[in-house]
């Protein structure tokens, strides 16, 4: 594990967690949702759990990515609050 | 309202930031889990399974009843999608939009009743997503066979590498959906329809309780391969070996038709006509 390579990733993962949180439009908060997916499972395959990472970048940056997007096509892209 | 929802985040996440200092060092191996657990599973995983990778064999062996669970839980999930979402009867929008195939020329058909009969040159286009791309489309029709192919090995390698039902299971669903993305939803449902897909859904966590039983039958535990030993002509090492595999099979085929299930009720507001 290299501590700077880790702390970067880190760094990465609360940057899009509060982008994913503050961010109005609908559309860019699933591809936020899905780039936090994305760090999280090079965080976990830098800590060498690589199982856990394979399901997050499957299930986390991929197809719930397309749920979310089916989600904002179905419904409206602007959030009131 | 929001300042009290807004405190009661920020006092939480200091409780639980708190917390984290009770937590042993990362990988500290004097921490309670790596004390009894972990090194009878790493230790004996082999010889008792004959499965190299250890995750495997916690999650479907020694762990099996959990893993069904979550795949009941996965299946819960398509069944709420579809009771939810699902408008039964032939849905779709009142006009639709054809497209000439040899000139591109759209035409609308402003009541769905009387759709002209002879529509031989022209293809059904969706009403809020015309966009037509012909690199998109054949991209996709070539790479889907390989992302099924690499499915089918995640799940038939889950023993020796990283991977299993769940994640080969999703992998299998989102070819059907680079379909139905790439082409339309019409498109994917007539590969994957409606009913076969809720039969398979059904199917896979049969296949989970149905080799458990089997076992059961066989006058061990429940989830206990070991005794699929007589079936299938091994030693009981092997005989779990295959059992974790069978069990992977029925949750890939659950996680499969569940991811597509959902998909097609969100996409197309649960009238499996037009979608994303």
């Amino acid at each position: 594990m290299i501590w700077q390579l880790d702390l970067a990733v880190l760094a990465l993962v609360v940057v899009a967690a509060v982008g994913a949180v503050t961010i109005r439009d609908l559309l860019g908060c699933a591809i936020l949702f899905g780039a936090y997916s994305f760090l999280m499972c090079a965080l976990w395959s830098i800590m060498g759990a690589v199982d856990v990472a394979f399901t997050e970048a499957s299930v986390g940056a991929g197809v719930s990515t397309v749920f979310f997007v089916a989600a904002v096509f179905r419904t409206t892209r602007r959030t009131k609050d | 309202m929001k300042k009290i929802g807004l405190l009661i985040v920020i006092l939480t996440g200091v409780f639980l930031i708190y917390a984290t200092a009770d937590f042993p060092r990362w990988g500290d191996p004097a921490s309670p889990a790596s004390t009894h657990v972990s090194p009878r599973y790493i230790e004996k995983s082999m010889e008792e399974t004959e499965v190299p990778n250890v995750v495997t064999s916690v999650l479907a062996d020694y762990r099996g009843y959990d893993t069904m669970f979550e795949t009941t839980v996965i299946f819960a999930a398509g069944v709420a999608c579809f009771i939810l979402l699902r408008i039964p009867g032939s849905g779709g929008p009142e006009e639709r939009l054809y497209r000439h195939v040899p000139t591109g020329i759209t035409i609308r058909v402003k009541d769905a009743r009387n759709v002209p009969s002879r529509l031989a040159q022209f293809e059904r286009i969706d009403t809020l997503w015309v966009p037509h791309d012909l690199i998109i489309k054949t991209a996709c029709r070539i790479l889907i066979p390989f992302i099924q192919l690499f499915a089918l090995y995640v799940i038939a390698h889950g023993h020796h590498s990283p991977g299993g039902g769940f994640q080969g299971g999703v992998i299998l669903g989102a070819s059907i959906i680079v379909m139905a993305m790439s082409h339309d939803l019409r498109a994917s449902i007539e590969r994957m329809g409606e009913k076969v897909n809720a039969l398979l859904c059904a199917a896979g966590v049969f296949i989970y309780a149905g080799t458990g039983a089997l076992c059961l039958s066989m006058g061990r535990n429940f989830l206990d391969y070991a005794a699929l030993a007589p079936l299938l002509h091994c030693d009981p090492v092997m005989a779990r070996s295959y059992g974790i595999f069978m069990v992977e099979i029925g949750v890939g085929i659950a996680v499969m038709a569940t991811m597509i299930r959902i998909y097609d009720n969100v996409s197309s507001a649960g009238k499996y006509d037009e979608g994303l």
